[in-house]
């Protein structure tokens, strides 16, 4: 069978001592990042890029994933242990883990985490593998007219299925899409919006972007906060095995949570938050069993759903990136930019013509995945230990790495100056609660799209007909107007409204 | 007439002014036909995209009544001002000032100043406390970024090395 062949050629590449070992720096490095509130996995990936110019792509990917995914066990950690989402997709399991923890029952809900994560991401993993071959062959079929519709879709989905406000995330994308224009226009070689200045007929970097609106802003968000009292579980944590009750209630949770999150995760915007808040909310709708737990008090269903939807979302949302191209959130975004970095153009014939890389990936997820579990359940003391490191000592630590990456990016401190400026920007969206991530989503497309839409309309000469002639471009594009109507139907649009208060 | 979401208001009023700058800057340059578009094709229409939907916004926020206000608080100055400050002093470090003749200070002191202006940004910032994290984060950075990972940086001030 052809998969065997592959995931055999993957776990070759993936098995050589050196991306072992970056596969693990990229866990420990995610569970940290997961661990520690106030520090997200879109920052420390942007931080880290510069530091994987030296290394071969594949490692260099395999340590970035390992990150993203190694994040999702980490923030439950924070969650169970502090009441505080260590990772935005940890937020509703800070509801009931955080009730377990209270009972002196922290170690069975970290252990409900931990094992339905590795479930969940083994299975993940699967999907990718299984459904990679097959998509790519339809993305063969793509045109451009086709390719800017499904970008139109991407982005749509993006704010649609994770934004609180929708016109202000249309806004936030559009302003990204004009962001990515800045600089050198591939086809008329016009220096667009570069003021004279000489750096900006490169264009803005997306780890400028990212850096500044992510980690700048966010530190200055969080000292801004009053001071609250953290109240930490570092007394020991004891017996982590849950009982047969637990995992008799916690079965049909993480089956139903993986499942759940596999398919919110290949969505555009999908990915580890949405599939979180889902499963939560589905497990809340099915009945108790006689003598479990309410919803709200600790009961163990409402941890190891939404962390095991986190984890499967986090895997399948490399789908799109790796067989379309197309990064459905923030955190891929960023990945695409890794691969652009190391000259690999992210699309369908990355599988083709990087085999090794493509199934290496995959590969190394799964291993990542069983590092994880063994750094996150009996290792968990050292975590714990972490989490009593205030943040006046993690702040400066922050704000160093951040300069320092942004710098070695280009050897250059002009970026160091751009990023002061998006600082200011962050904070400044922050304030106006307008979120970031549709913006570094369509920072990242607008090129792309533009390239796009300039070649489907000097194929079609001038005649804009052609997105809704093409049937594939039709039905994407009706797909993205037909997820607008739902949201913005009144019923929906409440609906939607509690979804996100409810935290 | 009465600012119902303060948030939306001046968010709105932001898109709506950048949407009208990317617009009017994109009229200098080509705009082209549908078919040939030029590079200023797809900003200027973006760019009305953005200026409609930010005067959208910003209507709404004057009719559609949201929950006390949506004020948007207080600003951190404080934090805001240090930890920019910090990144900017970094960056003066490592390039050092051509205009007024000064030399990069490199990548070590860099750190110091760096560790000590953003932890201005919290009230109670302490001397000695400081001191050791910037001493733990210089040694750090000098193994992982210099040694291991040989990112180029001048690391030492340039009135030494040189």
């Amino acid at each position: 069978m052809d998969l065997i062949a592959n995931l055999s050629l993957g776990f070759g590449v993936a098995f050589t001592p050196i991306n072992l070992l970056y596969a693990l720096i990229g866990c420990v490095l995610g569970t940290l990042v997961g661990v520690l509130p106030g520090i997200g996995p879109v920052a420390t990936i942007a931080m880290l890029l510069p530091a994987t110019y030296a290394l071969p792509p594949v490692s260099a990917l395999i340590m970035l994933a390992g990150i993203y995914y190694g994040a999702q066990y980490g923030g439950s950690t924070t969650a169970i242990l502090v009441n505080l989402p260590g990772e935005s997709s940890s937020v509703v399991t800070v509801i009931d883990g955080y009730q377990m923890a209270r009972k002196g029952r922290a170690g069975p809900a970290l252990a409900a985490a931990g094992l339905g994560s590795f479930f969940a991401g083994c299975v993940g993993t699967l999907i990718l593998a299984a459904f990679a071959a097959p998509l790519t062959e339809v993305a063969f079929k793509f045109g451009p007219a086709e390719y800017f519709s499904l970008m139109v879709l991407g982005l749509i989905g993006a704010v649609v299925l994770a934004s609180g406000s929708l016109i202000k995330a249309v806004c936030m994308i559009l302003l990204g899409l004009l962001l990515g224009l800045v600089g050198t226009d591939v086809n008329s070689g016009v220096a667009r919006f570069s003021f004279g200045v000489p750096e900006l007929t490169d264009g803005i970097g997306f780890i400028v972007i990212a850096m500044g609106v992510f980690g700048y802003g966010e530190i200055i968000m969080n000292l801004g906060k009053d001071e609250t009292d953290r109240e930490v579980f570092t007394a020991k944590v004891t017996g982590l095995m849950p009982t047969r009750e637990d995992f008799r209630n916690m079965i049909p949770a993480v089956l139903r949570g993986t499942a759940l999150g596999s398919a919110l995760g290949i969505l555009p915007g999908g990915g580890a938050l949405l599939s979180a808040f889902a499963a939560y909310t589905i497990e809340k709708k099915t009945k108790l069993r006689p003598g479990e737990v309410p919803f709200g008090q600790g009961n163990i269903r409402g941890v190891a759903a939404p962390e095991s939807a986190n984890n499967a979302g986090s895997q399948t949302s490399f789908i799109p990136l790796l067989t379309l191209g197309i990064p459905p959130n923030a955190v891929m975004a960023l990945m695409v930019g890794a691969m652009t970095i190391h000259n690999i153009q992210p699309g369908p014939q990355v599988m083709t013509s990087n085999p090794e890389l493509f199934w290496g990936l995959i590969a190394s997820m799964w291993i990542g995945n069983a590092m994880l579990v063994i750094l996150n359940l009996p290792l968990i003391g050292m975590w714990i230990k972490l989490l009593s490191v205030p943040y006046r000592w993690l702040f400066p630590a922050i704000v160093l790495f951040c300069a320092i990456g942004v710098y070695s990016t280009n050897n250059n401190t002009f970026d160091i100056w751009m990023v002061a400026i998006f600082g200011v920007i962050g904070y400044l969206f922050i304030k106006l609660g307008a979120e970031p991530a549709p913006l570094l989503l369509g920072f990242i497309l607008g090129p792309m799209m533009e390239e796009n839409l300039r070649r489907a309309m000097l194929l079609s000469r001038g005649d804009w007909s052609v997105f809704v002639t093409r049937p594939l471009s039709a039905s994407l594009l009706a797909v993205a107007a037909l997820l607008l109507v739902i949201v913005l139907l009144p019923a929906v649009k409440n609906k939607r409204k509690e979804a996100f208060v409810e935290d | 007439m009465q600012i119902k979401s303060q948030k939306d208001f001046f968010s709105g009023l932001m898109f709506m002014a950048v949407g009208i700058a990317f617009a009017w800057g994109a009229t200098t340059y080509k705009l082209g036909t549908g078919a040939r578009m030029g590079p200023g094709y797809f900003p200027m229409l973006l760019g009305i995209m953005l200026a409609v939907l930010g005067t959208i916004e910003t209507f709404k926020a004057l009719v559609v009544e949201a929950v006390d206000g949506d004020k948007i608080g207080k600003w951190a100055w404080k934090p805001l001002f240090f930890i920019i400050s910090a990144n900017v002093i970094f960056g003066v470090c490592l390039g050092g000032l051509p205009s007024i003749g000064l030399k990069p200070m490199g990548l070590m002191l860099g750190i110091y100043a760096l560790t000590f202006v953003a932890s201005l940004a919290e009230k109670g910032m302490k001397i000695k406390p400081t001191f050791f994290l910037a001493t733990f984060l210089a040694v750090l950075s000098y193994l992982a970024f210099v040694k291991l990972l040989r990112l180029q940086f001048p690391v030492w001030p340039a009135y030494f090395t040189a």
